[in-house]
């Protein structure tokens, strides 16, 4: 019971997390200058994702985790609910 | 009104709100000094965790160096904001759970060891202190160049009001003043950036507008800023000068070490419950991507709006700000080629780079200097990065209320940071050092009064950091982010995730990644400085990444040493599943 929270939870961390991972350290520096090459409005690509673009995915992430686990917290209190 | 007048009006009125938050909302537990009594909303408390964040450095030096550093600069802001994605994910909510007042209680706790609740009081002591003397500096530089008060005054005035307001009201009383500062200090923020941004671009929102073509031409503000740096001698603005792993590291190291900031993490002790510490970290970010995304659009206008207006304008006819900045010591023009005009371009304007200013005055009217210009290349001007955001406005000429806003905000920010500081300090000494440790005797009210003569101890030395700059504070803030990457992330991640690792473990983790961490830094940045260049770095890694390194080599220790001793105690197992526990 208790278990399976903590192994959904894993998950969601991560996943989560390699998204952190490919957002920043991943379009932002490492495949940052091949990005560089195509370009919208007056942004590089790989520029923007490490000067703009990291910074609102970092934001979305947190909230997509609050949401996940609002909704895990949810279902195992029901089920914890059920079982008594 | 002119701008003195005018800063003096909005320094003094924001001022008196901070002192009218903390009298109303005054500490009387410890229970309310430590943690506000657990009663913030995630809002305010994600607004208060922003303001804490955001210091002196965020507000007043960050857009400046991301201004001369272009792509490089990104480091800044991935790794300042990226921090709060792993707190938000990994620490927060179970150390909110926890339910205790200070990260060294948890350390302590979890390892069932008071050796490990000295280091970590040890590590965050030294965190501390190194981040509040960065503030009082912003302090004494905003109330010199734009009150023309004496900088020490102005340490001073700056040190009682957080006196007033961190002694009296605890954290209680530097949640709400923190949440007004951040109202203060955004507002103060985006307004010139915003004006800057319609000026230069016709778009109204900075993050978009330096995307943008510059007004009436069909040319990228960015592209023609690659143009003119790469002219001048520069690296272009958008391209990387570092390498890509010196950059992977450092900014490994400023998100790891955020993340194990004590001062930030203490903010999400003062919720009410799991669920909300996790939307503060939200709310948190929120607030603090407002500013991080509005930074580098502030950079790249600044960059652009310097080199315009100085570029070959003659000294007598060089803009009113020039001069100002000249006249603290913050500009120097050395005019090598005599010409009488500014020439900006890469390169060092003057040998020993900093400025030492003489009593004597220059053909052209400029102020007399005693190093000898650097012959090597052709650059006149010596600019300290730190001055960017704050003359950006009179770059840009915008109406005298903007700029004395901008000293309000820039105020805020230093304060409401170090105010955070100070409580952390005074917490760690009165909980974990006296009552945890040597004094476990002593009543809550003792306590109480032992947390506030702390805190007062506390910004007395922060006080005198600010009075006497020492001259080691860029220096050391490597070092803030380093440690605390290296020796209390690690301990607080694996204390959560790890429930194999014993006391033993832990402590030689920590004593490991500080180590090697101190060793590395102080070699390169005090002993042989003249060492400290890509060819003699370790793999190619800055001092400045290097936390990065430290926290991998703690996590070895910890693994390897824990297996040789005995599994912690049922009891802390229990505390580990409670804590994984909704």
């Amino acid at each position: 019971m208790h278990k399976q929270y903590w192994r959904s939870n894993l998950q969601i961390i991560s996943i989560l997390l390699s998204i952190w991972f490919l957002v920043s350290f991943g379009f932002g520096i490492i495949w940052s200058d091949f990005l560089d090459q195509f370009q919208i409005g007056g942004f590089k690509i790989g520029f923007w994702f490490a000067q703009q673009g990291s910074i609102y995915f970092f934001v979305l992430l947190i909230f997509i985790y609050i949401y996940l686990m609002n909704k895990l917290d949810k279902k195992y209190k029901n089920k914890s609910k059920e079982e008594l | 009104m002119d701008v003195k007048s005018l800063t003096y009006f909005f320094v003094g009125i924001s001022f008196a709100l901070y002192i009218g938050i903390a009298i109303w909302s005054r500490a009387s537990s410890t229970n309310d000094f430590y943690i506000a009594g657990k009663g913030v909303h995630p809002i305010a408390n994600g607004m208060a965790t922003a303001a804490d964040w955001m210091s002196a450095a965020s507000f007043i030096s960050m857009a400046g160096l991301i201004a001369f550093l272009g792509k490089d600069g990104s480091v800044y802001l991935m790794g300042w904001t990226g921090g709060y994605v792993l707190l938000a994910l990994l620490l927060a909510p179970y150390l909110r759970k926890f339910g205790q007042y200070t990260v060294p209680d948890f350390i302590g706790t979890r390892y069932y060891s008071n050796a490990a609740r000295l280091v970590a009081v040890i590590c965050l002591i030294f965190i501390s202190f190194t981040y509040v003397a960065g503030q009082m500096r912003g302090v004494g530089i905003v109330f010199s160049r734009f009150l023309e008060v004496d900088i020490n005054l102005g340490v001073v005035i700056g040190m009682c009001i957080v006196f007033f307001y961190a002694v009296l009201g605890g954290m209680k009383g530097i949640t709400y003043t923190q949440v007004a500062q951040y109202c203060v200090l955004i507002f103060a923020y985006l307004v010139p950036a915003i004006f800057i941004s319609i000026l230069m671009t016709g778009n109204p929102i900075p993050q978009l507008g330096f995307g943008d073509t510059l007004i009436n031409s069909e040319v990228y503000l960015l592209d023609k800023l690659d143009t003119v740096t790469s002219e001048l001698g520069f690296n272009a603005y958008t391209e990387n000068s570092k390498t890509n792993i010196d950059i992977f590291c450092i900014t490994a190291a400023l998100m790891f070490g955020t993340a194990g900031l004590p001062h930030v993490i203490v903010r999400f002790f003062t919720v009410p419950n799991v669920s909300d510490a996790r939307k503060s970290a939200g709310y948190a970010l929120i607030f603090i991507a407002i500013l991080y995304s509005t930074a580098p659009a502030v950079s790249a206008f600044a960059r652009m709006n310097f080199i315009d207006s100085v570029q070959e304008v003659s000294y007598q006819e060089a803009p009113g700000w020039f001069k100002n900045w000249e006249n603290i010591g913050l500009i120097a023009w050395n005019d090598k080629n005599n010409d009488g005009l500014i020439q900006y371009s890469a390169g060092n304007a003057l040998n020993e780079v900093k400025p030492r200013f003489n009593n004597n005055r220059g053909s052209s009217g400029e102020r007399g200097l005693d190093n000898k210009p650097d012959m090597t290349n052709t650059n006149e001007v010596y600019i300290d990065r730190d001055i960017m955001v704050l003359a950006n406005p009179e770059i840009a000429k915008l109406p005298a209320w903007v700029i004395a806003l901008v000293a309000a905000g820039a105020l805020a920010a230093a304060l409401s940071t170090a105010a955070g500081l100070l409580l952390v300090i005074s917490a760690s000494v009165s909980h974990d050092l006296l009552k945890k440790t040597f004094m476990p005797s002593i009543t809550e009210k003792q306590e109480l009064f032992y947390a506030r003569c702390s805190a007062a101890v506390a910004i007395f030395i922060a006080g005198l950091f600010g009075i006497y700059p020492p001259g080691f504070v860029a220096q050391v803030v490597a070092f803030a982010f380093g440690l605390a990457a290296a020796t209390i992330f690690p301990a607080l991640f694996m204390g959560i995730f790890y429930k194999r690792l014993n006391k033993e473990g832990a402590i030689a983790g920590m004593l490991a990644g500080l180590a090697v961490t101190s060793i590395y830094i102080i070699n390169f940045k005090f002993v042989n400085t003249n060492l400290n260049s890509a060819e003699n770095w370790f793999l190619g890694i800055s001092p400045e990444g290097f936390g990065f390194i430290g926290m991998m080599i703690n996590f070895i220790v910890s693994f390897s040493v824990c297996y040789l001793f005995k599994k912690p105690p049922d009891s802390v197992n229990q505390m580990v599943d409670n804590l994984r526990n909704p």
